[in-house]
């Protein structure tokens, strides 16, 4: 990139200020649109500006398990938290996955932190319960709002060499019970002894009417319309009870078994296409000990009838998906429904995550308030402020009248890195916290160097007994040399910086980066544009005192001004 | 500006100068010494280390709420609290910050709350900063990752852009830079915390941008050295950088004095925190930088490249052309501090072909 580069035209020639001037204008009012189109005119604050709470956490594989810290792998684990904490009722909260085992989550003010934090710490639950009533999610809720996210689900054994499908009976004379307590007992009945399914025995035993009762009372209360309600449903019950739970999405209740698989027995889960139906699948394969609790659960299932011939895969209390069984399935399985691709790869995340040879630390939890926030906001910009006003006194100390161009230099630096950090809040998720902030006050010595490189070259020139015009576009190849060289090397450093750092970090590398690539376009399509143009004024041609570039001052020898010529021989005396 | 200007013009013709070069010993000296005594502070006094290094809780009250009780009971109240050390400090602002060491995160929603009460002051007016124990540590290692990938691909970036010797004399320099930082931090005792990882870090990039531009007019100065008898490369090195030195303390300045900004910021008015642990560190890095670009990464370069047979050979050359000069009694510049030429060392009097700019036609004819 910074190789010594031998300008594209000719040294001397000016180029076309006026293009490049309108290009960075047009860029300008180009971001500034997007901008208030999109509705965001600040910069999305990070959690330690606005409030709220951020927690890090760190996975930590499974001993033995050392390559479990993978993309996949965090990805859906990230998938399953964002879940979680959305599911609070929080909106806005975002996870994030940042180096190769950190997990971001950041909470907005306003949340129960310490809820939050629980809820990001535990370990997802997730279990395969037989489905015992079905209903639409609220009380109220008309029959026709009832599709679950397996509408038409169906269980089909899967060709793979592990699974083997045995036909079963179906239309069995199992009794029709749709009390909840008549389906247990008429499920535990054919299950064999010898499974090692705990539910299968301690409901029996445990069917009581009161039970049953509470049940049914509250599964006739349940109003899944809320997102607080839902995740509220299915808390703290153990997997060996049966309970109550509403789908992901709110459209339907259920009445639940207990628990026959757990999130441990699944060994993976994809989503597909299927070759027989060209539609979205979700294949699962279930681990050893998993495919023989499978075979004599689906077995049970398959000789029910609806609804209760559906496993639920519960996650967290949320039901995400509800399949039927026809056949008895053991090693692997495929569901099918109506499937979009990304529907079945949600809820392949799902059953992986059960998976996941990964648990979670919590590195660290920042809880800051809407005050302190403020107060650090406020702070950071007064530092700022401080920061630039005494760069721009130096600057005009200095440099006089150039320094009017490094500070409108400046300006239009600060309204790009201003514009695109305010359209990166949407657009990826850029939230400017406060070490951002630090990195882009830092980052006015890095634009304003860029500028002094510049301008010391045009005084060389000039004191070369150059006038300015020539001495403007004489100096700008080797500045232009000596300024990507430089720009590349911070670059590099903020690329190093974000790439290999976690946490708050981040902010700071990467408005250092952002700052150093608009230091680049500021200087060749503006400041640099702005120079040839001035060097035309008179003010500064004739090397007015306070212009900066006065010959005198710089020390320059005369003949100030010689006709510019190629082989202007005797260049300067010198050597009295 | 006039005075500096002028100064700045007589610099950049070399009407003065200072020989950094030739007394490069001398500075060598003094960085030596100066590194071993950040390294022996380092030895024996070692790091403080933040509480991030080794897990606890910092909490602050905000300002808006009143802590009347004493310092000395609000620690009382904390270790009875936590069962743990506590540093309490009151900040200029009115709002207390409280750090306890060792507790797990867990424990702190305990001790927040508990707090609150001692304090009278609503737990939800108190931020928490919870670090679990090896966090510091993931920090530090990503750190230590980023500064092996950064030198490695500096370098490698240095030796293309300029040449290995530069690259080498740069990574030096950077080295150089950051154990003073760490040593300034051992020897003084500042606590070294994730922000200030984070700015030693970016010096890494800032540093390098002094000797950048430095290096930018060496590489220029050396193009067409051995086609002359009138510079040694060290000559025309030492050339180059008072021609630049102006440039590099204006932009040292310009780069210091934002991060001053932010310290007087984070230091006076925040009290404490990541602004105040980034900026101290940038702060004394950048110092280091500017120092180690002018006295120590250019004169290595020139004694990297003074064992270059063909710098060898000019040197042997441009010495005895001086001495046959001075045999003829001719007035000889004999240093290049002397030397009133225009221009810092493009100027080819034997041959007189080309300046180095790039310019196609630039004679220069006889200068003498």
């Amino acid at each position: 990139m910074a190789a010594p580069n031998k300008g594209r035209r000719p040294a001397g020639a000016p180029g076309k200020p006026g293009r490049s001037l309108l290009l960075i204008l047009i860029a300008m009012v180009a971001l500034g649109g997007g901008m208030f189109l999109g509705g965001h005119t600040t910069p999305r604050l990070g959690i330690d500006l606005a409030g709220g709470t951020s927690i890090t956490l760190k996975a930590v594989p499974q001993p033995g398990k050392q390559n479990a810290i993978n993309k996949t792998n965090m990805d859906t684990a990230v998938s399953i938290i964002d879940r979680r904490v959305n599911g609070m009722g929080v909106s806005e909260a975002e996870v994030q996955t940042q180096g190769n085992d950190n997990i971001i989550v950041n909470i907005p003010k306003g949340t129960n932190s310490k809820e939050a934090r629980d809820q990001v710490g535990t370990t997802a639950q997730l279990y395969f319960r037989q489905v015992l009533t079905e209903a639409a999610g609220s009380p109220t809720a008309n029959p026709s709002a009832t599709p679950s996210p397996s509408a038409t689900p169906s269980g089909k054994s899967t060709a793979k060499s592990t699974g083997s499908a045995t036909p079963s009976p179906t239309g069995s004379s199992t009794p029709q019970g749709r009390a909840v307590t008549d389906g247990l007992k008429a499920d535990a009945t054919p299950t064999p002894s010898a499974t090692p399914t705990p539910s299968a025995s301690s409901s029996a035993s445990a069917a009581d009417a009161a039970t049953a009762a509470k049940l049914q009372k509250d599964f006739t209360a349940l109003d899944c319309s809320s997102a607080a309600a839902r995740t509220a449903a299915g808390k703290g019950a153990l997997p060996t009870d049966p309970i109550v739970a509403c789908s992901q999405d709110g459209s339907a209740k259920y009445v639940l078994g207990p628990a026959e698989l757990s999130g441990t027995d699944v060994d993976s889960a994809k989503a597909a296409i299927s070759q027989q139906t060209a539609a979205w699948v979700v294949n699962m394969d279930f681990t050893g000990k998993g495919s023989k609790k499978f075979q004599t659960t689906t077995t049970k299932l398959s000789k029910a009838t609806s609804p209760q011939n559906q496993f639920a895969i519960v996650l967290d209390g949320l039901v995400q998906s509800a399949p039927s069984v026809s056949t008895t399935l053991s090693g692997s399985a495929e569901i099918s429904g109506s499937f979009d691709q990304k529907s079945a790869q949600s809820l392949a995340n799902v059953l992986s995550y059960g998976a996941l040879p990964l648990t979670f630390h919590e590195e660290t939890a920042t809880t800051v308030s809407a005050a302190l926030g403020g107060q650090q906001l406020e702070a950071g910009l007064i530092a700022g402020a401080i920061g630039l006003a005494l760069v721009i006194i130096y600057l005009v100390a200095y440099y006089r009248g150039l320094a009017a161009i490094a500070i409108l230099s400046l300006a239009v630096s600060g309204i790009l890195t201003y514009e695109i950090m305010t359209l990166l809040g949407p657009g990826i998720g850029f939230a400017l916290n406060l070490p951002a902030v630090c990195g882009a006050i830092v980052a006015i010595g890095i634009t304003a160097d860029s500028f002094i490189v510049y301008f010391e070259r045009v005084r060389d020139e000039i004191r070369h007994g150059r006038t300015l015009r020539p001495a403007v576009e004489r100096a700008w190849p080797r500045a232009r040399r000596t300024i990507l060289v430089s720009d590349f090397v911070s670059f590099l450093a903020a690329a190093v910086l974000y790439i290999v750092t976690v946490g708050k970090v981040q902010g700071f590398a990467f408005t250092l980066g952002l700052t150093t690539l608009l230091d680049v376009v500021v200087v060749f399509l503006f400041t640099k544009p702005v120079m040839t143009l001035m060097a035309r004024t008179k003010f500064f041609s004739s090397g007015h005192p306070w212009s900066g570039l006065d010959p005198k001052r710089l020390g320059a020898k005369p003949p100030l001004r010689r006709t510019r010529s190629a082989a202007s021989a005797p260049t300067d005396p010198k050597e009295a | 500006m006039s005075r500096l200007g002028t100064i700045g013009a007589k610099l950049y013709r070399g009407e003065i100068g200072y020989d950094f070069v030739g007394k490069r010993k001398l500075w060598y000296g003094i960085s030596i010494l100066i590194t071993i005594t950040a390294i022996v502070g380092l030895a024996v006094r070692g790091l403080t280390m933040g509480i991030e290094f080794e897990g606890g809780a910092v909490f602050t009250t905000d300002k808006t709420t009143h802590v009347s009780a004493s310092v000395q009971q609000i620690q009382e109240d904390a270790v009875a609290a936590s069962g743990h050390d506590a540093i309490v400090q009151k900040l200029g602002d009115g709002s207390v910050r409280i750090q306890i060491a060792g507790i797990d995160t867990t424990q702190s929603d305990k001790i927040q709350a508990e707090l609150a009460k001692d304090l009278n002051v609503p737990a939800n007016k108190i931020n928490a900063d919870l670090v679990g124990p090896s966090w510091g540590e993931t920090v530090a290692n990503k750190a230590w990752t980023g500064l092996a990938v950064f030198m490695v691909l500096v370098v490698i970036y240095l030796a293309i852009a300029f040449e290995w010797r530069m690259a080498i004399a740069a990574l030096i320099a950077l080295i150089h830079d950051l154990t003073i930082t760490v040593g300034v931090y051992a020897l003084v005792g500042f606590e070294v915390t994730p922000g200030t990882v984070i700015g030693l870090l970016t010096i890494l990039g800032y540093s390098l941008y002094d000797t950048v531009v430095v290096f930018d007019s060496l590489k220029e100065g050396g193009k067409d050295l051995t086609k002359q008898t009138r510079w040694t490369y060290s000559e025309m090195a030492n050339r180059s950088l008072n021609g630049t030195l102006v440039r590099s303390i204006n932009t040292t300045i310009v780069a210091l004095l934002p991060v001053a900004g932010l310290l007087f910021i984070g230091g006076g008015v925040l009290g404490a925190g990541m602004i105040n642990d980034i900026s101290l560190s940038l702060f004394v890095g950048l110092a280091a930088g500017a120092y180690s670009s002018i006295f120590i990464a250019t004169p290595l370069v020139a004694d990297f490249k003074e064992r270059e047979p063909a710098m060898k050979a000019l040197k042997k050359r441009v010495l005895a052309k001086r001495a046959a000069a001075a045999a003829k009694g001719e007035t000889v510049e004999d240093d290049s501090s002397t030397a009133g030429d225009d221009e810092p060392f493009d100027d080819e009097p034997e041959t007189a072909v080309v300046g180095q700019r790039q310019q196609p036609v630039r004679g220069r004819g006889k200068r003498r």
